[in-house]
């Protein structure tokens, strides 16, 4: 697992202060443009309605409304709030199920042998290459079928299973010495337990990494929700997705909306950034 | 349970032989049956969800694009008739080379800057960590809400790049409306969501080359970009291969900044201008009710990214270089 702070290049590399500072430019020039969005999106989400169409442009609202459009968003919108909250329990939903059904799955996977057990855990890696797009109207069809199209389930359930979530794991628990485990065994429990007392709190980073990117991907997942729940359990991406199509509704408003269903993982993010940073590098696998 | 003369089955298990056997199956002692149960529980619920969630559905896939079938209706067999229109459609190729067309911008793009910022984030400057912040932050924000900040910037006249742009007299400019640009705004968005993805890739990859071939270099008097070119790139090279395949893959499902951007017009572009294969498979099947050739088309999608993956995996030896593989030097 990756610990270590990312270093810099040796030293007998050392820049001069001129390159140095050429570097530090370019970077910033592009830091930038990477984040201009964002402001644009803080701007337009407090100018008034008369700000939004003015040139030249003005980056600092003359005059902040930021309340005022919220007032107009739920206007607009008033189910915005039950959309967040929809959003929330999806992502509260899938991050239990898949910590539930994977790390068990991990930790089957990493100490036990059973037959047929490469065969499988091949099977669901293969699993990874199918792409979503390929079999969202099957699983639609199958959400039909089993009458859970416009309800939580749809939601929640098929995102509880992952190949990625347990093989992300799984790397993490065979690199505990398998000795502590065995004491514990010897003290007489079952895998259950030394899997919640022993394994889990010993792959603190994993379990961060895992959950972050879970959230991460479930908060901002938009076509399953728009495949299966377009009317009931209406997700945030799907209210703002409303919004868009509605050619009427002005910018500043649907710039609000956008920056409350942001905010979340923005905030969520700088927080946590280590585990999302090494989530990704820690396998790289995310399709 | 057993009639007329048939044995009864489970009867069998009573003979010593077979029982054995089917023990033996699962582990040659006591303790090693017992955790081959105890594997096999563990892992039951994922892949049983994964299997009636994932597995599943590829199969109806298969089933489904045989038929012709509007869901309403009990489904006709078709044969293979949805794949031959399939190649007769003029909105399928075109989507298909609307996806050429944004794979060839993007991901060379993609690569060069990516792999441009990790090499200057890899130096020894200060503030990187804000620097590597600022280029994730996209990466974590929802796809919908980018496309919709970038629509509105995008927006001729009132919109940011207008502004920017005006100097060249391209204020006016209807990037989402014009048929021959409506990809450019599409192609940007995704480069800048996924640019910090790959970015950490790359930095991945450079903090795993080995400091002493840099030193082994420089005395061998490599310069600067001698370092780049002979230690730098080829031992980054199985990054760059993973990086690639990943972005093929994710070129190939770009479907919500079509769908959002393309929204207060036409979906998908005017004339189709902005289609590519997931917006136009949803459309055949949730506008149009074509689920039996829509799911001709995600079998078709899904046989172009396999195909392209095994292009890549077969030519890699070409151009990857794996440490385990290098040759002995002989002294």
């Amino acid at each position: 697992m990756i610990r270590r702070e990312a270093q810099a290049e040796p030293s007998y590399k050392a820049l001069s202060w001129f390159q140095v500072g050429g570097l530090i430019v370019v970077l910033g020039a592009g830091a930038l443009i990477m984040v201009l969005p964002f402001l644009w999106m803080f701007s337009s989400a407090c100018k008034p309605p008369a700000e939004i169409n003015k040139l030249p442009v003005t980056w600092l609202p003359q005059e902040v409304a930021c309340q005022t459009n919220l007032d107009d968003l739920y206007d607009q919108s008033p189910r915005f709030s039950e959309y967040m909250v929809n959003t929330a329990i999806m992502t509260v939903g899938r991050l239990v199920g898949q910590f539930i059904t994977c790390s068990l799955a991990a930790y089957g996977f990493a100490r036990f042998k059973f037959p047929g057990r490469n065969l499988l855990f091949a099977a669901s890696l293969g699993l990874l290459m199918v792409p979503f797009q390929a079999i969202m109207i099957p699983e639609y069809l199958l959400m039909r079928a089993i009458s859970w199209t416009n309800t939580f389930f749809a939601l929640i359930v098929p995102g509880s299973f992952s190949a990625f979530a347990m093989f992300l794991l799984r790397q993490s628990f065979m690199q505990i010495p398998r000795e502590i485990e065995e004491a514990a065994e010897i003290d007489g429990a079952n895998p259950l337990k030394i899997l919640w007392y022993v394994v889990l709190p010993l792959s603190g980073p994993a379990l961060a990494a895992f959950a972050v990117i879970t959230v991460q991907a479930a908060w901002n997942d938009f076509l399953w929700p728009l495949v299966t729940a377009s009317q009931n359990p209406r997700v945030v991406t799907i209210g703002i997705a409303l919004l868009q199509g509605e050619r009427k509704t002005p910018w500043n408003i649907i710039m609000m909306g956008s920056l409350l269903a942001t905010l979340p993982m923005i905030i969520l993010f700088i927080l946590l950034q280590r585990y999302f940073i090494e989530g990704i590098s820690m396998s790289g696998l995310k399709g | 349970m057993a009639s007329g003369g048939t044995p009864v089955p489970l009867l069998y298990l009573t003979n010593p032989y077979v029982m054995s056997t089917l023990l033996n199956f699962f582990g040659h002692t006591p303790l090693s049956r017992r955790k081959a149960f105890w594997g096999l529980a563990l892992v039951a619920p994922n892949l049983l969800g994964l299997f009636f969630f994932f597995g599943v559905p590829v199969i109806i896939a298969f089933a489904t694009s045989l038929n012709e079938w509007n869901v309403l209706a009990p489904p006709v067999f078709t044969g293979l008739d949805n794949f031959g229109r399939m190649l007769g459609d003029n909105l399928f190729w075109r989507a298909l080379g609307n996806t050429v067309k944004l794979a060839l911008g993007v991901i060379p793009a993609e690569v060069i800057l990516a792999l441009g910022v990790a090499l200057i984030l890899n130096q020894q400057l200060p503030a990187r960590g804000i620097f590597r912040t600022a280029y994730f932050l996209p990466v974590v924000t929802s796809s919908v809400a980018a496309s919709v900040v970038w629509t509105w910037i995008f927006q001729p006249r009132y919109g940011l790049l207008g502004s920017l742009l005006q100097p060249f007299g391209l204020r006016d400019t209807a990037w989402l409306t014009r048929p021959e640009l409506v990809l450019i705004p599409v192609g940007v968005v995704t480069v800048w969501q996924r640019l910090g993805f790959d970015m950490v890739l790359f930095l991945a990859g450079l903090q795993a080359i080995p400091r002493e071939l840099y030193e082994a270099a420089t005395i061998d008097g490599a310069g600067r970009w001698q370092r780049l070119r002979y230690v730098t790139l080829p031992l980054l090279s199985p990054t760059t291969f993973l990086v690639l395949t990943l972005l093929v893959i994710s070129v190939f499902q770009i479907f919500d900044q079509v769908y959002i951007m393309t929204a207060r017009t036409v979906r998908g572009g005017v004339d189709g201008s902005a289609l590519t294969l997931p917006v136009f498979l949803y459309e055949e099947a949730f506008t149009r009710n074509r689920f039996g050739y829509a799911s001709a088309v995600a079998l078709g999608l899904f046989l172009i990214i396999l195909f392209l993956t095994a292009l890549q995996l077969w030519g890699q030896r070409l151009w990857v270089y794996y440490e385990s593989e290098a040759p002995e030097v002989k002294a």
